[in-house]
């Protein structure tokens, strides 16, 4: 927590847990980033387990008559959300790469996404 | 930074995950369904006890008893509602939902 120009400033890490589509968690979870952007708060994002899968290249959810999010994660750049990283564990065993995702992320090991939870203002679960 | 679990482990990942994140001295809280991990004899009670170790473990007694789980694990602390308020008192709060 800082305070910038008679701002508060707090650490958020949004913690994506769930495969996209089949819970609202996600959707919800991205809304939230982007409220919390637009207050300038220090955000974070991080991938674990089945959240993993919200980055997936390829995702068309057109049949599915709802809009996905491909569109609004490839936008968090001019949120000013940068610091998206992923857990290489969930990577892994779930068969994917780096290179299987539509964002530049960081790709970490559990323990050092764990240190960063723990300098954190919020931590909020999706 | 407190960390609480309340789901049962047998249905999601919360536990698991939280276990792979967690930082030492951490603690971590049961409540709710969390409380079914806790129980003695069954499949976690292995990993429970490892915890416990390096991180302080509660769990929330009127979800306990609500439950009727007799046999809570020796290394888990038992406490109420109170308890629960120091704890969030004193950690930011990590609900592995």
């Amino acid at each position: 927590m800082r305070e910038e120009d008679g701002e508060i400033i707090k650490d958020f890490m949004y913690v994506m847990r769930r495969a996209p589509h089949g819970t609202i968690y996600t959707y919800e979870g991205l809304e939230m980033v982007l409220i919390s952007a637009a207050f300038d708060q220090d955000i974070s994002i991080a991938f674990i387990d089945d959240g993993v899968y919200s980055l997936l290249k390829d995702q068309d959810t057109e049949d599915l008559q709802i809009k996905g999010f491909v569109k609004t994660f490839k936008a968090l750049d001019g949120y000013d959300v940068e610091k998206l990283y992923v857990d290489r564990q969930s990577l892994e065993e779930r068969g994917l790469s780096e290179d299987d995702l539509i964002v530049d992320v960081e790709v970490l090991e559990s323990a050092e996404i764990g240190k960063l939870m723990a300098k954190q203002d919020v931590v909020i679960h999706n | 930074m407190l960390h609480t679990i309340n789901q049962s482990p047998f249905r999601g990942d919360s536990l698991t995950s939280c276990i792979r994140f967690i930082q030492a001295d951490d603690p971590i809280l049961f409540m709710e369904d969390g409380i079914y991990a806790v129980q003695h004899g069954n499949k976690f009670n292995e990993i429970i006890s490892n915890l416990s170790k390096t991180n302080p473990i509660y769990a929330l007694s009127p979800d306990i008893k609500a439950r009727g789980i007799q046999n809570v694990l020796a290394e888990v602390k038992q406490i109420d509602y109170d308890g629960f308020v120091e704890l969030v008192e004193n950690h930011q709060v990590n609900s592995w939902l």
